[in-house]
């Protein structure tokens, strides 16, 4: 369980970081946390050329609050968010999901763009970003551009990055002070990826509310019938959430229409609860 | 009770290395000139080798089954009549009979290198239909693992019951089906070998991580056509084995004839991802069970149907049809059952091969009859508790020899039970399991009972047929210069603390503190021969072994105290460190110094033997012995999502006399620990195609402190007429029973719906679906 041979660069900034990647026709990757990368190399799953280490640049640090959103550096810690060392616009969303990612161990190397540009499909920040609205900022050779999460999702494991394009930050809008959230995640044990996430975010003064699935095999799932269910005021049963997401064509086998629908279910409750 | 002997709860000495990560593993002793090796395992379960191409100018760097000159396959016979024997190659000839099975090894100048090689070596395969469910595998006209044999079956056996008379009084009959699923044993160190050939000694030094260094020993010699005495194998510090280190490993085969033939040491360190794929796996049985019950309960007949997933490989030297033996021999618990009838068979299919694992056999045993005792308590509407104490053998019967021929030395088996069903206190439970909780979810309370036979001796191996059966073990005691003591036992400590308990043993008969004695052992240059540490042997054996030895020292010293003392031997008494005479005492410094520094100051008629002695020793009679327990537990299952949390568990054990009651506890909640990961977490699966879908840990789950729960423990004392102080084995014991308790927690919690899930492990998933199921029918 070694990784393969491979050339390592460290970027001394966003743009350096850029043209490393674009430097050879290879398969290049950068290296925030390494929390996903470094074992999927060790395991020979992934097998770049070179590898670009980014975790470092302080321009993926910052934190800044703007036009209603803060962006949030793509190189900044679950541990960070998890510890509110970062100002909450969310209402305590962001700092509820980020303590439950992982370990601890996990938290303080994992960062949150590095989780959003691996889109496995069983983590938290994908799922949970997608509810809030969050938008991708994205650094490339052809410059910089802005990307709805749900544009970015393309499927697990699949995003709409070009091959030597970064993520730079998640921009994450400001919750109106009355908005309600809940977050439901099923998972085997505390730590291991998720089995189901329903991620709920209800925001009436800004006439937003999204209600996403998560851990699914695919990208994140709206699911807009609960969405207006909850816009709607009324409590969503799990046969409720079952028979939304039959009528959207999401079937899984017995076990996943079960939990998805409880995860949904559990999370709507969560919100309304709050 | 001294402060330091049997009975105290001293701190364990090995802490103060392990704690500080001064733990000296196999990984972290380096050799000159060493390489590192890897492998090219089979990508598929089933299949004959068609071609292996050797990268382009690394052809000297990659071996194959062909090169392996003078390596003969590993073959681990067994006496039992019928018993076919299934070679383990060290690398795979012709064919290749499971996911991960060594093909073609490697070499590089590190481990990075030696995988960079394998990447590169193309191996062609015809695929073949494989055999991997065991059901499937053990009918007629299933695909072959080993065509010669024109079946599957590594054994069949057949001991009759005169069933029909009990049938016929019977007024219950329950008949269930139970699988326990395969699973990994994942100790923290894995499997790690160094071996390396010294011209001075003309020997082959082998350092591994072994639990059976001796054994080792022998086998490597046999597979590669050495004398014993041209091979040393040293077991440092071992990370746990539980079973997984008991066996000679293709690897370690390998790693040892690189290093004869190349003259560099070689080193092979398994990896997590080699463990989950690759190594030897453990549990995989399957039950069909019968009790024939009386109105109130009481178990009249017992029938069993048992089959074990032997995989595709006999495991040396241990054979891969001791897990049947076993589980026929176990299946009635520590019941009075008059007629007892079972069937097992020893099943090959495309998998890695199955070895005991910590509890062997017996945790599959008890969630087979656990499990069914629970279903005879709904069926005649009693408490599972109660139904257990009116079936088991009073203390009143002791001894007791029972159906299956085993005989229990002592103990009040119902009194455990009953003790457990107060801490657990079943009234409250039943009236909160009544009251419902707010949350939704629904309580359940399982017991689960087991007697332990351990430390099984000479009469009990040849029974199994097995090659390598233990006899008297032996111990060094000796007295050094300057009065300290070293003990040499053959059996290897990775985990059991015995360099603490053994020097206890030491302390209780020298009254030396355990301090002052080194326990040196794992090293077959170093110590008696022993087949080593499983069974919940070692402190049985290795300190009973002890015990006579340091017996023997205390006559010896009586005689030079004697002399010294200007008294009779027998006027000498031995304690707290010091000869002791009517008129004055010495310390052992004295003995030691007259012996060794100053002969001259003893008399010519002196014990010419001096102050080290080997002793071998063996209870009578060596049957084993019998310790016992009952556990319960308390959970709480969420009904729509099928989580299970375990909110209270109580473990009341007699293992007899306790060396170190706290180092019991530990082995108490360890074993108990695995026990939850069989029973809620941990499984191999393959599919269909026999491709293993556990292969990391993102995939296969260990239960994390958070899922164990903090057990309380309760311990009994009986020990043992037959051992050395009292001692019974226990080291395995607390595996035994948890899957089965957990199952019936939860089959309580599920008996509104006239639910049952009774196979591990118990996972949301498959609860779902026996609810799913049960409402089905329902409707």
């Amino acid at each position: 369980m070694k990784p393969a041979r491979f050339d390592y660069a460290r970027a001394s900034d966003v743009a350096d970081a850029v043209r490393l990647l674009g430097s050879t026709d290879g398969f290049n990757k950068p290296l925030g946390g390494g929390m996903s990368l470094g074992p999927m190399m060790n395991l020979r799953l992934a097998q770049p050329d070179l590898v670009v280490e980014v975790r470092r640049l302080d321009a993926l640090k910052t934190v800044a609050e703007e036009d209603g959103h803060l962006a949030v550096g793509a190189g900044i810690t679950h541990s960070a968010i998890e510890d509110g060392r970062i100002p909450e616009v969310t209402n305590g969303m962001m700092r509820f999901v980020a303590g439950q990612i992982a370990y601890r161990a996990v938290r303080n190397r994992g960062t949150i763009g590095g989780s959003i540009a691996h889109a496995d499909p069983a983590a938290d920040w994908p799922t949970a970003l997608r509810a809030l609205g969050a938008e991708v900022a994205i650094d490339g050779p052809d410059g910089a551009r802005i990307v709805p999460l749900a544009d970015f999702q393309l499927a697990a494991f699949t995003v709409a990055l070009e091959p030597a394009d970064i993520v730079t930050a998640l921009r994450v809008p400001r919750l109106s002070p009355a908005a309600r959230w809940g977050y439901y995640k099923i998972c085997r044990k505390p730590g291991e990826f998720a089995d189901s996430i329903g991620a709920v975010v209800h925001d009436p003064e800004r006439d937003f509310t999204n209600v996403v699935l998560g851990a699914t095999d695919g990208a994140p799932l709206d699911v807009a019938a609960l969405a207006e269910a909850v816009k709607g005021g009324g409590t969503v049963e799990i046969d409720d959430a079952k028979a939304a997401l039959a009528a959207q064509g999401a079937v899984f086998d017995d076990y996943g229409n079960q939990i998805h629908a409880v995860a949904l279910s559990r999370a709507i409750k969560g919100a309304l609860a709050s | 009770m001294s402060a330091t002997g049997i009975g105290a709860s001293v701190l364990r000495k090995e802490d103060r290395r392990f704690l500080a990560g001064r733990g000296n593993y196999v990984a972290d002793i380096a050799a000159a000139n060493e390489v590192a090796l890897a492998f090219v395992r089979s990508p598929v379960a089933h299949g004959r080798i068609r071609s292996i191409v050797k990268p382009d100018g690394a052809e000297h760097l990659v071996f194959a089954a062909d090169d392996l000159d003078g390596v003969a396959p590993m073959r681990a016979p067994s006496k039992l009549p019928g018993y076919k024997p299934a070679d383990f190659p060290a690398l795979a000839t012709g064919k290749v009979r499971f996911v991960g099975e060594t093909v073609a090894a490697c070499v590089g100048a590190t481990r990075a290198e030696a995988e960079d090689l394998a990447q590169l070596v193309e191996v062609e395969y015809e695929e073949l239909a494989p055999a991997v469910d065991m059901l499937a595998a053990r009918a007629p006209g299933a695909p072959l693992v080993h065509e010669a044999w024109g079946d599957n079956i590594a054994l069949a056996t057949r001991t009759e019951g005169d069933m029909a008379a009990v049938a016929a009084r019977a007024a219950h009959t329950v008949t269930r089906e139970f699988r326990m699923s395969r699973q990994a044993m994942v100790p923290m160190e894995g499997r790690a070998v160094l071996a390396e050939w010294n011209s001075r000694m003309d020997q082959l030094i082998v350092h591994t991580a072994t639990q059976v260094p001796h054994l080792i020993r022998a086998g490597l010699a046999l597979f590669l056509g050495l004398e014993q005495r041209q091979v040393r194998v040293i077991a440092p510090d071992v990370g746990g084995g539980f079973g997984l280190k008991t066996y000679v490993q293709p690897e370690e085969l390998v790693a040892c004839w690189y290093a004869m033939k190349s003259g560099r040491p070689a080193r092979w360190i398994s990896d997590r991802r080699e463990h989950l794929i690759a190594d030897a796996n453990c549990r995989e049985h399957h039950y069909i069970v019968t009790a024939h019950a009386d109105a109130d309960g009481r178990i009249l007949g017992l029938e069993g149907e048992v089959t074990v997933d032997a995989g595709a490989y006999s495991i040396y030297p241990f054979t891969n049809c001791l897990e049947a033996a076993m589980a026929g021999g176990n299946l009635p618990g520590p019941y009075a059952i008059e007629a007892y009838g079972v069937r097992t068979w020893t099943v090959v299919t495309n998998k890695p091969p199955l070895v005991p694992y910590r509890g062997v056999a017996r945790p599959g045993v008890a969630f087979a009859m656990e499990m069914l005792l629970d279903a005879v308590a709904r069926e005649v509407g009693r408490e599972p508790h109660e139904v257990r104490m009116i079936n088991m053998v009073p203390e009143s019967a002791m001894p007791y020899t029972n159906i299956a021929k085993k005989t229990f030395d002592s103990g009040d088996h119902p009194g455990a039970v009953a003790r457990a069903a107060g801490m657990i206190d079943v009234a409250s439970v039943r009236e909160r399991q009544a009251r419902g909780e707010p949350d939704g979810r629904l309580i359940g309370l399982g017991f689960g009972s087991y007697v332990e036979q351990a430390a099984h001796g000479t009469s009990v191996f040849a029974s199994w047929g097995v090659q390598m059966v233990p006899g008297y073990e032996q111990a060094g005691a000796k007295l050094t210069p300057d009065g300290g003591l070293e003990l040499r036992v053959g059996v290897q400590s990775h985990g059991q603390g015995m360099e603490t308990t053994l020097a206890q043993v030491a302390s209780e008969v020298l009254g030396i503190d355990p301090g002052n004695v080194s326990v040196i052992h794992g090293d077959t240059g170093l110590t008696p021969y022993s087949t080593g540490t499983y069974a919940s042997r070692s402190i049985v054996m290795a300190g009973g072994a002890v015990s006579r030895a340091c017996k023997v020292l205390v006559e010896r010293m009586k005689t030079i105290g004697g002399h010294l003392l200007q008294c009779e031997p027998d006027e000498i008494r031995v304690a707290d460190g010091r000869v002791m005479g009517p008129a004055g005492d010495l310390p052992f410094s004295e003995i030691g110094r007259v012996w060794y520094l100053n002969p001259e100051e003893l008399p010519a008629d002196v014990d010419t033997d001096g102050v080290e002695a080997v002793v071998g020793y063996r209870p009578e009679p060596d049957h084993g012995t019998f310790s016992y327990s009952t556990h319960a537990a308390v959970i709480a299952l969420d009904p729509d999502t099928g989580a299970v949390e375990v909110l209270d568990y109580i473990v009341v054990e007699d293992c007899g006399t306790m060396v170190n009651p706290m180092v019991v506890s530990g082995q108490v909640y360890g074993g108990a620990a695995q026990g939850i990961g069989t029973a809620l977490y941990e499984e191999s699966p393959f599919d269909e195609s026999g491709q293993p879908l556990a292969s990391t840990f993102a995939d296969y789950h260990l239960p994390g402190a958070p899922e164990v729960p903090a057990f309380r423990l309760a311990h009994m004392v009986t020990p043992s007429p037959h051992t050395e102080h009292g001692i019974k084995g226990m080291g395995e014991g607390s595996t035994i029973p948890t899957p089965a308790v957990i199952g019936n927690a939860v089959n309580d919690a599920l008996k509104r719906y006239g639910a049952e899930v009774n196979e591990t492990p118990i996972s949301p998933r498959r609860i779902l679906a026996a609810i799913a199921a049960s409402q089905g029918e329902a409707a």
